[in-house]
């Protein structure tokens, strides 16, 4: 076997890899077109159930439940099995697939977002007269935003991640360049699953990295040491 | 053992042969189920070793990590921070990082499950041990217990509720991962799902492939469960054992 490091410097440093049709650009692009879907579908079901079940104070064991289920389903099966109901084969499935895991998160952290607002301040809005939706939008949602935007965080990397297994359907996305490597040979193709390798998680980096710079600005100030210790006494 | 190229594009012969379609082409075939019970065992077997070894692998690399972590405060930040970011690389990623050096073997899907449970096991661990009372550890010291001592027979012990929410958690999206194996050849269970949809969309294999995934998944968290009461007699009185938070904390923040 030759030096697959090597030829994967030699394959990424091709243009034509990148500007052919089926090349990293064309992937590129698909790849996130499909992150995007899955996620904007994901937050579209997640997180008004999340919001209403937080508001409502109920269902936080059925969400710990489901979020444990679909931990068990394995994403090849999502992958393979939608296309074969009435959603039909395209773009649509695989982002219904994948959509699926983007779910949990989203939910979780839309139900805590509201659940941890102090009991005090719901009293004070209750006794200015304040009716349950106005509750909801005016004080229990703006203090929920660092849980949505960590739980938002949270499902698009794991979504620009699992958009690679598209690859198993012919789905599109970077993980095709793997895929295809994979399809010449480990001899041939070395080179070209490597630098797939390295293409993927430079994605999911950069999307981890930025969402983390774009939630830390859009954070108000006196909030962003709060939520920070939060995350990093539950981490623990 | 066909890789992915030749029973994903080039269709071996002998997938075409065992497995060809029932006419009818159902999600349930007790036919299909009868004529391939070998093979769908053998993929059985396969995916119940892999997900073994790589939890095994990854428990025996997080539990020194965890302690490490617990016993020298200032490293469990770059502890975690490392293998957040092992977490985040994306699992088709790793094993395009290993295969050209390892080959086609069953160690190089091994490899990359065990370093995507990682980071769940250090996390619930150092949870656990993070959750010995104050007290007891200065009742240990008290009694003349060493560094060592005190972890291997009153922390250790105490935290058995956090290593196993780990394992659990580990184990039930390792099973789920090992379908990702078909890649180098070596998927296990998945093997039945990706064979079923480029075999003209055979709907039984897929099913079969899946829900014996999901039952593995269900079972092993069981059995996890079952061991860990086992394990933790002190806890059983209780309603809840002591470390078994909601698993939700471990899994949703990065």
């Amino acid at each position: 076997m030759s030096d697959p490091l090597r030829q994967a410097v030699i394959w990424l440093n091709d243009p034509l890899n990148w500007t052919n049709p089926g090349g990293i650009l064309d992937r590129l692009g698909e790849h996130l077109l499909l992150s995007a879907g899955a996620v904007a579908l994901g937050c579209l079901v997640a997180w008004p159930v999340g919001i209403w079940l937080g508001h409502r104070g109920r269902g936080g064991h059925a969400i710990v439940i489901f979020s444990n289920l679909t931990l068990a389903i394995p994403v090849l099966a999502t992958l393979t099995i939608l296309p074969l109901t009435f959603v039909g084969f395209g773009r649509p499935a695989v982002i219904v697939a994948l959509a699926i895991f983007a779910v949990p998160p989203l939910l979780a952290t839309a139900y805590t977002g509201v659940r941890q607002v102090d009991p005090e301040v719901r009293d004070a809005a209750a006794g200015m007269g304040l009716s349950g939706g106005q509750l909801l939008r005016r004080v229990e949602l703006p203090l929920a935003v660092p849980y949505l935007a960590s739980g938002f965080r949270t499902a698009a990397v794991q979504v620009v991640a699992t958009v690679t297994l598209a690859v198993f359907v012919n789905g599109g996305g970077l993980g095709q360049i793997i895929g295809a490597g994979f399809g010449l040979g480990l001899v041939t193709g070395g080179g070209q699953i490597l630098a797939g390798g390295f293409l993927v998680a430079a994605l999911a980096m950069l999307v981890e990295g930025g969402l983390a710079l774009a939630e830390r600005v859009l954070t108000p100030k006196p909030l962003r040491r709060r939520v920070r210790r939060r995350v990093t006494a539950a981490s623990i | 053992m066909p890789s992915y190229a030749t029973a994903g594009l080039a269709r071996s012969a002998d997938a075409l042969a065992q497995s060809s379609p029932a006419p009818d082409n159902s999600w349930v075939s007790w036919r299909y189920l009868e004529n391939n019970s070998d093979r769908i065992l053998t993929a059985l077997v396969e995916h119940i070793s892999l997900t073994t070894q790589a939890v095994l692998l990854a428990t025996a690399i997080a539990l020194p990590l965890a302690v490490l972590a617990y016993w020298f405060r200032p490293l469990t930040g770059p502890i975690l921070a490392s293998a957040g970011v092992l977490y985040t690389v994306p699992a088709l990623a790793v094993f395009a990082f290993v295969t050209p050096y390892l080959g086609l073997r069953p160690i190089t899907v091994v490899i990359p499950l065990a370093i995507y449970a990682l980071l769940m096991l250090i996390r619930n661990t150092l949870t656990g041990l993070v959750q010995v009372p104050e007290e007891v550890r200065d009742a240990a010291r008290g009694m003349g217990y060493g560094r060592l001592a005190q972890l291997l027979r009153i922390e250790l012990p105490l935290a058995i509720p956090g290593i196993l929410t780990g394992l659990r958690l580990a184990t039930v999206s390792t099973v789920a991962m090992t379908t990702i194996g078909v890649l180098p050849g070596h998927g296990g269970l998945g093997r039945l799902i990706i064979e079923g949809f480029r075999n003209n969309f055979f709907k039984a294999e897929i099913l079969t492939g899946t829900v014996l995934c999901v039952a593995l998944a269900l079972a092993l968290d069981l059995l996890l469960l079952g061991l860990g009461r086992l394990a933790t007699p002190w806890t059983r009185s209780s309603a809840r054992p002591v470390g078994s938070r909601s698993p939700e904390t471990a899994e949703m923040v990065p």
